[in-house]
């Protein structure tokens, strides 16, 4: 049965619920539905619940919840059993209003490390590939990789190329990249191997405010060309 | 008052026991890598577990205390020595004004601690003092200690010392038994596979820090090869790469990886593996959930008894 999501341990605090091993937005929108599930209900002990492209992972302190939870054997069968009862009442699919978060980029030279590199292997003059990238509106499918990196998806397959060879050690910060079909945008400076399409001053994380990040997994995201 | 770095040695950081519940925004836990010891000196100084304390790597830090403290250090054994007279660790000590704090010969392990009395007192970021070297950001500065740093540190009045017994002494054995629980892609590994991974002994290789191990040993390979998509991860969990090769997260990993998962650490074993380093092999058993979640709960109890322990020898002091 292909849709029943399998729900397995990620080491004994931890629970993994795999919707299927795939990038689609369907199973995205299960993962981030399943994880706003567990932020609001927050059983004992519950630590955060994590999604990614087709999963979400549940942490949990495993004290905590084995002192709320006695009648199980384990901790993990007290939040299993959570996890099904999430499962049951997420059948009833809320479309829930996306968010449009509008990003600026400028495309210029000096912040397009690789237009060119997008342009040979594409065989696609430059205004052609910077025309196809903002012609879309992309999904944020989830965070990770660095504080406020937000995969998005999914890029026109005839600017899709791959990451490079050899990765940059410091892609400056708010350089927005291309590795295949996922495109996004550098909140810190780090080394990378994306493709830099461009370069934004949006702040993707601020530690300072409330809100640590700009993008959340299920937004969506528009890329306007800014003049410098 | 302040604890004066003198020299800052490879990578020295405040941590505490992470920054949880903010890998959703793509934020690493960091904290420290034994938490074990962390919270043991905590608890023999007095402390709260989660109190802030400094990391040291070999070569180590030189530290000189511009306060009169309790302290204790813990961890790995670098010879410990205040003034040059050697500290043993996993008891409390009082330092003066004036003294200064060495490590100068790594006998065993990793990564040692100094917890202070009251914990090291940089603010809190999110819910935690740890240092996220990735984001620039918590601990001291967000970033490791260099030379002439002053670290605030409340003074304390000298109290009885207070030892740790031996049940909770790392045992530092050559070539650890790793406990594990299966990942998710454990069932996909090849017969001979699984054989190797629970039978062979795999080496650190020098690619072993703060953010992961990488492993080197006979290569695994499963069923057939998958491509993955990212999901979360966490401390201890074993991806296996395409070379067959094994890394193991760290404290400083990042929240999410594309690799099979092809095991757990369980978490007491975390701090065995904490102190272990590049050129230490280590060997990995395999057990289920329930028998991991029985291993912490059992240190948990230990940990219990050490703080009842510690509290009753504290009023004694008292009278």
């Amino acid at each position: 049965m292909a849709d029943t999501p399998k729900i397995f341990p990620l080491g004994e605090s931890a629970l993994t619920i795999d919707f299927g091993n795939a990038i689609s937005v369907d199973l995205n929108d299960k993962a981030i539905a399943a994880a706003g599930w567990f932020q609001n209900e927050r059983f004992p002990g519950f630590i955060e619940a994590v999604p990614a492209y087709s999963s979400v992972v549940v942490y949990f302190d495993l004290i905590e919840v084995r002192r709320h939870f006695s009648q199980y054997r384990t901790a993990f069968e007290a939040v299993l059993t959570i996890a099904q009862r999430s499962l049951n009442s997420l059948r009833h699919k809320t479309e829930s209003d996306k968010r449009i978060v509008d990003i600026p980029v400028d495309f210029g030279n000096s912040s397009a490390l690789d237009l060119d590199v997008i342009s040979d292997q594409s065989g696609l003059p430059k205004h052609e590939v910077l025309d196809i990238f903002t012609a879309t509106t992309y999904r944020v499918f989830m965070l990770g990789f660095l504080p406020g990196f937000a995969y998005m998806g999914e890029v026109d397959e005839r600017i899709a190329i791959p990451r490079r060879d050899t990765p940059r050690l410091r892609v400056p910060k708010g350089s927005v990249g291309i590795a295949g079909r996922q495109t996004g945008v550098y909140p810190l400076e780090s080394p990378g191997g994306w493709q830099i399409i461009g370069r934004t001053n949006a702040e993707l994380f601020t530690p300072d405010k409330d809100e640590l990040c700009l993008l959340h997994a299920g937004d969506l995201v528009r890329f306007h060309p800014v003049s410098r | 008052m302040t604890l004066l770095i003198r020299k800052p040695g490879i990578l020295t950081t405040v941590q505490d026991l992470g920054r949880v519940g903010e890998q959703r925004s793509g934020l690493n836990p960091s904290g420290v890598m034994d938490c074990a010891a962390a919270r043991i000196l905590n608890i023999i100084l007095g402390n709260e577990e989660r109190d802030a304390v400094l990391e040291t790597h070999f070569p180590a830090a030189g530290i000189e205390f511009e306060v009169d403290v309790a302290i204790a250090v813990g961890g790995a054994d670098f010879a410990a020595e205040i003034d040059g007279r050697p500290i043993r660790n996993g008891i409390t000590v009082f330092a003066k004004t004036g003294s200064v704090l060495s490590f100068p010969k790594r006998i065993r392990g990793q990564r040692a601690y100094l917890a202070v009395r009251g914990g090291v007192q940089v603010d809190e970021w999110r819910g935690s003092r740890s240092t996220n070297l990735i984001a620039g950001i918590g601990g001291f500065a967000g970033r490791a200690l260099s030379t002439g740093d002053r670290i605030p540190c409340a003074s304390s009045p000298e109290t009885r010392p207070v030892a740790l017994g031996n049940s909770l002494q790392p045992g530092f054995v050559q070539c650890p038994t790793i406990r594990i629980v299966a990942g998710n892609e454990y069932e996909f590994l090849t017969a001979l596979s699984e054989r190797s991974f629970l039978r062979e002994e795999f080496l650190l290789t020098n690619d072993c820090n703060r953010m992961g191990y990488r492993l080197a040993g006979e290569p695994l390979y499963l069923l057939d090869s998958r491509d993955m998509v990212s999901s979360a991860v966490t401390f201890g969990t074993i991806q296996l790469l395409p070379d067959g090769q094994m890394i193991i997260l760290m404290a400083d990993h990042q929240t999410s990886g594309g690799y099979p998962r092809v095991g757990n650490v369980v978490s007491v074993d975390l701090p065995v593996l904490a102190q272990c380093g590049p050129g230490d092999r280590l060997r990995f058993e395999l057990v289920s959930t329930a028998q991991a979640e029985r291993l912490a709960l059992q240190f948990e109890r230990e940990l219990n008894f050490l703080r009842v322990g510690c509290r009753l020898q504290g009023q004694n002091a008292d009278y």
